[in-house]
Order: C-alpha cells, then structure tokens, then sequence
C-alpha cells in the first residue's frame, strides 16, 4: 500500500490495482466547511490531472482533478448525506471515490507523504 | 506580505483581526477578514444563536449638511427623507436617469445633519456624485475617522445594554447618540443579518477598545465577511454589485417596499419615469428567492433556465445557507417565472439542477419590534 499526494492537493491511496482518492487535511483546512460534494459516476473513465469531482464549501466551489488515470468503480455514497466528513477525516473516512488506475506509472510523478509536506510547507 | 496587500488600506481593527487570527482577503479594497478559526457555518449559527461582532469599517460613513438636506437628497433617492423623524432611519437607493441603481444606503436623520453609510467599493463615488449633483444645496463630508462595527444576533441587546442600558429599548431603525463606558459612540438598531441587532460608530482610536469589551463578552464572537454573506443571503438582503447595480431598477429587484408612498405619487427623483411605469404595468424581470432541491448550492452567474431549458434568468448569489440547512440563492427571471413555486432549472457546471421559486427571506427575519 503507498499513499501519493498531487500539488494540487488530492491524495490516492493504492491497493493492487485500485486507488482510493480525497483531497488533503492541508486541502480541507483551506475549503473550511465542506457542504457537498459532486462525485463522478461509477463507470467514468478519468484522465489524470483532469477534473474528477467538486467539493463545495459555504463560500465556494473548488474543482478535484484526478491523481492518476482509470476507471471510477465507487463513490463514497456516505458524502452524499454528511460532506462535513471530508473536514472530519480528509484523508480516512472523506475519501471521494475509487478507481481502478489505467496507468500505474503515472504514480511515480506524485509526491510521497514526506515530499508533499515539505510541498505545503513550502508554501505557507 | 505580497505587494497586492501592501496596497490594501486597512481598518482601525486590522491589527485586532490578526490577533484573532483572521483570515485575511482582499475586499473593496481593504485587508478584511472573511473568517476566524472558529470558521463560516459555525460564525453563521453563533450569530443566529448569540451574538456576533463584525468590523464594517470600510463601509462609507457620510455627513450631510445645509439649510435642506432631507430636500436636497430626495433629488437623488427615492425615499421619504423629508418625513424621517429626528433619530429615525430608512434604507434607500442612489439611483439613475434610468431607475438603475448605484448604489443602497442607509439614512439617518441625526438633527443638525442627515447620516449616511454607504457601501465601500461605492463611497467614492457616492461622494463625487453628491458633491456634484447637491453643490450649492448640502455640504458632503465624508468622515474617514470614525470605525463602524455591527454586533448582531438575539443576544445582542442583552449584551450592549450593559454598557449603554438605554440601546435594549430602543426601535428597530433608530439612532442615538450614547457613551460606551465613557466613550462617545452613535448606535442605530440595524443591521444586515435578518437579526435584531446595531451599529456602532465611534471614533477610529476607540474601535479596539469597544471591540476588546464586546468580545470579551461571553455571547459575542467575532464574524468574518463569508458568514455576513451567508447571513444576508439567507435573510433575502441585496449585496450591490451582484444582487443589484446600475442595470437593476428598485422595481425588478422588489425594493418596493424603499420607495415611499409620498416620492412614488410625486417623483422628483432619477428614473421617476421609468419606476413609475414598472410600479403600475410590472417591470419585465424580477428578483426572486430560488431553493435547488438536495444540498447541491448554485453560486452567482450560474444559468437560470425554464423546464423547456430555456434561459430565463440567471443568480446573483448563491451559496449554502446553514441555518435553513440547504443551498440557498437570489437572483433575476422573466416575470413570467417569477411566481413562488415555478420549477425552474439552475445550470450547474452544465448540468440541470431542479429547484423552484422560493419565498424570501430563506429565515425569518428577527428584528427588534419592541
């Protein structure tokens, strides 16, 4: 299992074959209030770094751009009737939706857990 | 600091802001907080539950003088100036030749002068365009050394009476001139919330220190703009520039209610023409509370169209509210959609969105009745 961050603060957690996507506790620090959440329908086909979902927060809307390329197989339904989970757990029990990746090695272009938190640092 | 900011003027309570940790975003013009750690839906309940302290310094605070400013100021809005009584006040609009707006207002009548707050991205020129339009009939002074803050919400005149005992009784739209433990403040029991509530002018070097005590206050948190916002939304108010302009006139934005009888009968204001033809015949758009179904909200621009998918109209503002616990939003349709309870269809992201017509204000108002 790896865990790999964007610089546009989405993380995918990789199992086998399947990657389990979400923004950050960084990202969801910056949102605030998370009010909905716009998932992409099982059986999407996504493009990495091409917008996969919205999160809507009081004051705006904020696009989420796929990590890695692949295949949607769930969302987590669980948003639809509390999206004030992606605030509660960014990174656990707020995660967006999975996808079965289409190219693994697109993950070698994403930051590891050490890498992106000298990434957010870096821009604070 | 970047040199965006640097160029933004502050308030009399920026150092204060950022002791509270706020965070901080431009807005017209000035280094403003939009919200504190506490954060917008919980700002937003706690004002809707207690009490919120919000700075609305950059808001223009305006001084009319002459031998008739009441007279003087009816050539420019169409409200009922010359019938305010002495320490009472009334929203109004600057209007245009064409009955466009240019900006809101609030007008107090303060005795020896009339008593303006107008919007800050508009002061400037609200200003300019007094200066010119009332020269030789009313002196315009803008008063840049007073600080202006908003403490709104149910308990807001249990806590303020305890430093000036005579604000819980006061009328709702109303002005005095007080003491807040020794210093000079002028309140007025208004506000922009739907909450029963005042503002609170003072001197900019007594800002802090009135701000300090109302904090300290166990009721009274402080509330950044992104919480204003939703509060004015919810409660069904304007925010010039986006729910009205100079392409809006009174009657499409269902403002009726701040043209007075007497101006509606004898006119003598901007656009009288065009406003009185709307008021009898209809104007051919209106403002109107809109309610998606579920939670998804639907923000300004966004398309607003018929069942047909047929653009009628499109949003002004738009958000979720929290207290009504679902996205609300305001904003333009053909008349002949504009019937609470029409179905209509809001574009989101390109993607219909079913919502009707709704009633506005979203939550009741609350203010003071006595």
């Amino acid at each position: 299992m790896t865990i790999k961050y964007t610089k546009d603060h989405e993380w995918v957690r990789v199992e086998g074959d399947v990657g389990t996507v979400g923004v950050s506790d960084h990202a969801q620090h910056q949102l605030g209030d998370v009010v909905f959440v716009e998932l992409p329908d099982v059986g999407r086909q996504l493009a990495q770094g091409k917008e996969a979902a919205v999160v809507e927060s009081v004051k705006a809307a904020s696009d989420v751009f796929a990590p890695v390329s692949g295949e949607v197989i769930e969302a987590n339904a669980e948003l639809e009737n509390d999206p004030s989970l992606v605030n509660a757990g960014a990174e656990t029990t707020g995660w967006f939706f999975k996808l079965r990746l289409s190219n693994p090695a697109e993950l070698d272009g994403l930051m590891d857990e050490a890498a992106y938190k000298a990434f957010v640092e870096g821009q604070a | 600091m970047n040199e965006a900011s640097e160029s933004l003027k502050t308030t009399p309570l920026h150092s204060l802001h950022l002791e509270l940790k706020g965070k901080m975003v431009p807005f017209a013009g000035y280094d403003m907080p939009v919200q504190y750690p506490l954060g917008i839906l919980k700002e937003h309940q706690h004002t809707r539950a207690k009490a919120g302290l919000f700075d609305v310094s950059h808001m223009g605070q305006v001084r009319l003088t002459g031998e008739d400013p009441a007279a003087a100021l009816e050539s420019l809005v169409p409200g009922d100036i010359k019938g305010l009584a002495r320490g009472r006040m009334r929203y109004t609009l600057f209007l245009n030749e064409q009955g466009g707006i240019l900006d809101d207002l609030m007008v107090t009548n303060a005795g020896d002068h009339l008593f303006l707050v107008v919007n800050a991205a508009r002061k400037d020129h609200d200003v300019a365009h007094m200066r010119e339009r009332l020269k030789g009939r009313a002196e315009v002074e803008l008063l840049d050394d007073l600080a202006l803050m908003a403490l709104q919400g149910p308990e807001a005149a249990a806590v303020l009476g305890r430093f000036i005992p005579e604000a819980a009784t006061m009328k709702f739209m109303s002005y005095l001139p007080a003491t807040f433990d020794g210093i000079p403040v002028i309140i007025t029991r208004s506000g922009y919330t739907g909450e029963d509530g005042y503002e609170i002018s003072c001197d900019k070097s007594d800002a802090e220190t009135i701000a300090r005590a109302l904090l300290a206050e166990d009721e009274v948190e402080a509330i950044g703009l992104g919480a204003r916002d939703s509060l004015r939304l919810e409660a069904g108010l304007c925010l010039y520039g986006h729910d009205i302009d100079e392409t809006t006139t009174p009657v499409e934005a269902g403002l009726e209610w701040a043209l007075s009888k007497r101006r509606r009968e004898e006119g003598g204001f901007p656009g009288y023409a065009i406003i009185k033809d709307q008021l009898a015949n209809g104007a051919p758009r209106r403002r109107v509370g809109l309610q998606p179904e579920g939670r998804q909200p639907a923000r300004e621009h966004t398309d607003v169209c018929d069942a047909d998918g047929q653009k009628i109209g499109e949003v002004t503002s738009g958000g979720f509210g929290p207290t009504a616990s679902a996205p609300v939003a305001m904003g333009y349709v053909d008349r002949a959609h504009a019937a609470v309870g029409t179905p209509v269809q809001l574009m989101v992201r390109g993607k219909p969105l079913a919502a009707k017509v709704a009633a506005m204000p979203f939550v009741p108002q609350r203010y003071y009745r006595g």
